[in-house]
C-alpha cells in the first residue's frame, strides 16, 4: 500500500539529488535544472501534505508555484544565454566577478 | 466681501515684481515712476477705504475682506484676511501717505546711485509688508509682515553692501529682531493655547472670559509680546539696532527707521490693547520701560556728532514716549504721537538727507554750519520740523506729546513720576534738537573749500515732499486737540474710541477728574522749562561755544559716559556676546568635531575595519555560495528539530 509517507520520501529524494546536482556541478545549466528538481519537490511535499491534511489549499499552492516558475525559468535562462553571449562559457567557476 | 483693501496691499508688490525683475533694464526715470506711482495708487486707495469707512456709523467702523483660508488643521484656522477698523485706517494712511512723500524724495536723493532700481524694489517690497502688517486681521499675518519689514529693513540698512559697517548693522537689526520675533510666536501660542483663535476681533471678545485679569498667563502671553515690540521698536534692552540703521541710505531711515516700521511695535500694542489691559504688571512694565528708553536715548542724543545718529536717538526717545502712553493705557495718545511723528520725524531725516546730499556725504555735524545761507529750504522746513518735536504750542507735537504727558500724569494707571521722566526728555529733546540745528545750520561754516564749492539746495524733487511734510507737522496735530483748548471733543480719540472701547470696559476707568487747572499748569511747566532748553542750546551752540568746551573739560566723565552711549555695546559685547561665541566655538570644537563627529566617524572605522576581514568570505564563486547556503539551511533546520520544534506548531 502506497500512502503518503512514500510520496514524502520521493520528495525528499529528490530535493537531495537537486542540492547535490546544484553543489558539484560546474554548468550553469545544470545547476539551473538542479534548482527546477529541488522546486519540484517541494511542489510534491506540497500535495503530499494536502493529502494528508485534506486542504485543497497545497494543491493551490503547487499552480501558483508552477506558474512563477515558469516565469523564473524564462528569466534564468534568458540570462544564462546572456552570459554564453557576452563571455562564451557558462562554466560557473568562471565568473568571480560578484565579489569584493 | 469685495473691498479695495486686497489692492491698497497689492500695488506695492506689483512695483516690487517689475522693479525686482527687470532690474537694469528699465532707466532711472521709469524705476522711480513705478516704484512711486504704484505707492501713490495705494496711498489714493487707502483714501477712499478711509472714506468708506467714515461713511459706517461710529461703532460698526469695521470693514473686513477675507481672501482665501490660508491653513486650516483642527481647532486651527487662519485666514489670509484683511481689517480695517479707526486704528489701522490712520495707519495705512500715514504708511502710504509719508511712504509716497518718500518715495518721490528718493528719485533725487538716489539719482546717481547704481543700485537704484534694487532700491525702489526693497522700498515697495518694504511698504508691501508694512501694509499687510498693519491690515492683517489676525496675530499669524500680522507676524507675516512683520517678518516681512524685518527683511526689508534688513536689505535696506546694507544696501550699500560694499561697505562693512553697513552690513554688520544690517546683520545687526536682524539678529537682535530675531529675539524680539521669538517673544512675538511665544505670546502668539499663548494666546492660541487659551483663546483657541489668532484673529484680533475674536481674541479681543473672548479675552475676558479666556484669562483671569492679572493672572500669570496673561502676563506672560503680553510680555513675550512686548519683548517682540522692544526688538522692532527699539526699546531698551533690545534698541541697540536702530541707531547702527543709519548706515541705511537716509531715506530709509526716515520711512522704515523713523516713521513706520519702528511703530509697528505701537500699533502691535494698540491692536491688542484688550490683552495688555488684563495684566496690569505688564502694563507698568511698558510703562517703566518707555519713559526709561525715552529719557535713556535722550541723554545719549545730546552729544552725538553725526546728524542722523542724533536723530536715531532721538526716535528712540520719542519711541518711548509711545510707550509710555501706551502703558499708562492712552492708546490713541500713543497712536497720535505714532502719527505725528510719522510727520516731523520723516520730515528731519529727509531734511538731513538733503544736508547730507548738499555736503557731498559728510554726515558729522562738526564739519557743518551757516547752510542756511545755501539751502533755505531744507533750514526752513527742519526748523518747522525741529518747533514740532519740541512742542512748540500749536503745532503738531506739542498736542501729542502734551496728551502724553497728561494722560501719563492723570491716568489710574499713570504715576507723576513718569510726568516727570517725560517732562526731563521733552527738555532734552528740545536741547539736543536745537544743538543740532544750530550746528548745522548757523555758525561758522566749518566744510572745507571742496565741500564748499558744491553747496547747493536740492532739487525741487527732494524739497517738495519736505514742504508737504513741513505742512502736515505744523497742522497734523490739529485733529488731536485736547478738550481742554476748545472744549471740543478731540477729535482723534473720538475717532479711535471704538477700537479702544473693549480695552476701557476691562479697565473700568472712571474718567479721571482733574482740575483743568491741573493739565494748564503742567503745560506751562513743560513749556517754560523748554524754552530754556532752547535758550541753553542757543548760548552752548550759537552765542558761546567755548562754554561747551569748559563744561566738558570739568565733567569729563559724564561727557565721556554720553558720548560713549553708556557703553551699552560694548557691554552686551562681554556679557551676551563673547560668551555666546565662545561657547558657541565649544559646541563647534568639542560638542561637534570631537564628540559628534569622532562618535559617528569611529562607528565608519570600526565597521569598516569589520568589514575588511569579513569580505574575504566573499569570493565570488557561485559553488562555495551554493554550499555555505545549504551548509546553514541544513544547520538551521536540524538544530530546530533537535530543539524539538514540530512543523505546523
Amino acid at each position: 500500500m502506497i500512502g503518503a509517507e512514500h510520496f514524502l520520501i520521493v520528495s525528499a529524494i529528490l530535493f537531495a539529488v537537486g542540492v547535490t546536482g546544484a553543489l558539484i556541478s560546474r554548468n550553469l545549466i545544470m545547476i539551473f535544472m538542479a534548482v527546477e528538481i529541488m522546486l519540484n519537490a517541494a511542489n510534491l511535499a506540497f500535495i503530499a501534505f494536502a493529502r494528508i491534511h485534506g486542504d485543497m489549499s497545497g494543491h493551490v499552492i503547487v499552480f501558483l508555484t508552477l506558474t512563477v516558475a515558469a516565469a523564473e525559468a524564462a528569466v534564468g535562462l534568458g540570462l544564462i544565454m546572456t552570459l554564453y553571449r557576452r563571455r562564451g562559457s557558462v562554466d560557473a567557476s568562471k565568473f568571480n566577478i560578484m565579489k569584493w | 466681501m469685495n473691498t479695495v483693501l486686497p489692492l491698497i496691499v497689492l500695488f506695492p508688490l506689483v512695483g516690487f515684481l517689475i522693479n525686482f525683475l527687470l532690474a537694469g533694464k528699465l532707466s532711472r526715470k521709469l524705476v522711480g515712476i513705478i516704484g512711486s506711482g504704484t505707492v501713490l495708487i495705494s496711498f489714493l486707495l487707502s483714501i477712499k477705504a478711509f472714506l468708506d469707512l467714515t461713511a459706517l456709523p461710529a461703532d460698526a467702523r469695521i470693514i473686513s475682506d477675507t481672501l482665501y483660508n490660508w491653513m486650516a488643521v483642527e481647532g486651527f484656522s487662519v485666514d489670509v484676511s484683511f481689517l480695517l477698523d479707526p486704528l489701522s485706517a490712520i495707519m495705512i494712511l500715514v504708511v502710504t501717505g509719508v511712504g509716497f512723500l518718500i518715495h518721490v524724495y528718493s528719485i533725487g536723493y538716489m539719482a546717481h546711485d547704481e543700485g537704484v532700481g534694487r532700491f525702489f524694489a526693497y522700498l515697495n517690497l518694504f511698504m508691501f509688508s508694512m501694509l499687510t502688517l498693519v491690515l492683517a486681521s489676525n496675530f499669524l499675518l500680522m507676524f507675516v509682515g512683520w517678518e516681512g519689514v524685518g527683511l526689508c529693513s534688513y536689505l535696506l540698512i546694507g544696501f550699500w553692501f560694499e561697505r562693512d559697517s553697513a552690513t554688520e548693522a544690517g546683520k545687526k537689526a536682524f539678529v537682535v529682531n530675531r529675539i524680539g520675533d521669538f517673544g512675538f510666536l511665544l505670546g502668539m501660542f499663548i494666546i492660541f493655547w487659551n483663546v483657541g483663535s489668532l484673529d484680533f476681533q475674536t481674541v479681543t471678545a473672548l479675552a475676558p472670559s479666556a484669562f483671569a485679569i492679572g493672572g500669570t498667563v496673561i502676563t506672560a502671553a503680553t510680555l513675550l509680546l512686548f519683548l517682540g515690540a522692544t526688538g522692532k521698536s527699539a526699546q531698551i534692552p533690545l534698541y541697540v539696532w536702530l541707531p547702527d540703521a543709519m548706515e541705511g541710505p537716509t531715506p530709509v531711515s526716515a520711512l522704515i527707521h523713523a516713521a513706520t516700521m519702528v511703530t509697528a511695535g505701537v500699533y502691535m500694542l494698540a491692536r491688542s490693547s484688550a490683552l495688555f489691559v488684563m495684566a496690569p504688571t505688564t502694563m507698568m512694565v511698558v510703562a517703566v520701560i518707555g519713559a526709561a528708553t525715552a529719557l535713556f536715548a535722550a541723554t545719549i542724543a545730546l552729544f552725538q556728532n553725526d546728524i542722523k545718529r542724533v536723530l536715531a536717538y532721538s526716535t528712540v526717545s520719542q519711541l518711548g514716549y509711545m510707550f509710555m502712553a501706551c502703558g499708562v493705557a492712552a492708546f490713541g495718545a500713543g497712536v497720535f504721537h505714532l502719527m505725528t511723528h510719522a510727520f516731523f520725524k520723516a520730515l528731519l531725516f529727509l531734511g538731513a538727507g538733503s544736508v547730507i546730499h548738499g555736503m557731498s556725504d559728510e554726515q558729522d555735524m562738526r564739519k557743518m554750519g551757516g547752510l542756511k545761507k545755501y539751502m533755505p529750504v531744507t533750514f526752513i522746513t527742519m526748523l518747522i520740523a525741529t518747533l514740532a518735536i519740541s512742542g512748540l504750542p500749536g503745532i503738531s507735537g506739542f498736542f501729542s506729546k502734551d496728551e502724553i504727558l497728561w494722560q501719563a500724569f492723570s491716568s489710574d494707571l499713570g504715576h507723576p513720576a513718569l510726568w516727570f521722566i517725560g517732562m526731563i526728555t521733552a527738555l532734552l529733546t528740545t536741547f539736543y534738537m536745537f544743538r543740532l540745528i544750530f550746528m548745522t545750520f548757523f555758525g561758522k561754516e566749518r566744510m572745507d573749500e571742496k565741500t564748499k564749492s558744491h553747496l547747493h539746495e536740492s532739487p525741487k524733487v527732494m524739497t517738495i515732499p519736505l514742504i508737504v511734510l513741513a505742512i502736515l507737522s505744523i497742522a497734523g496735530g490739529w485733529i488731536g486737540i485736547p478738550k481742554l483748548f476748545f472744549g471740543a471733543t478731540n477729535f482723534f480719540e473720538h475717532w479711535l474710541e471704538p477700537v479702544f472701547a473693549p480695552a476701557q470696559r476691562i479697565l473700568h476707568s472712571s474718567e479721571a477728574h482733574h482740575a483743568a487747572s491741573t493739565e494748564w499748569g503742567l503745560m506751562a511747566i513743560t513749556v517754560t522749562l523748554s524754552l530754556g532748553a532752547f535758550a541753553l542750546a542757543l548760548r552752548f551752540y550759537l552765542k558761546k561755544p567755548e562754554t561747551v568746551t569748559r563744561l566738558r573739560e570739568s565733567f569729563p566723565g559724564v561727557h565721556r559716559l554720553l558720548y560713549g552711549k553708556y557703553f551699552i555695546d560694548e557691554i552686551y559685547d562681554r556679557l551676551i556676546i563673547r560668551p555666546l561665541h565662545f561657547f558657541s566655538i565649544f559646541l563647534w570644537k568639542i560638542v561637534d568635531v570631537l564628540l559628534i563627529d569622532g562618535l559617528i566617524n569611529g562607528g565608519a572605522f570600526l565597521v569598516g575595519g569589520v568589514s575588511r576581514v569579513m569580505r574575504y568570505a566573499q569570493s565570488g564563486r557561485l559553488t562555495s555560495y551554493v554550499t555555505v547556503f545549504t551548509v546553514g539551511v541544513a544547520l538551521i533546520t536540524g538544530v530546530m528539530l533537535l530543539l524539538g520544534y514540530s512543523i505546523g506548531n
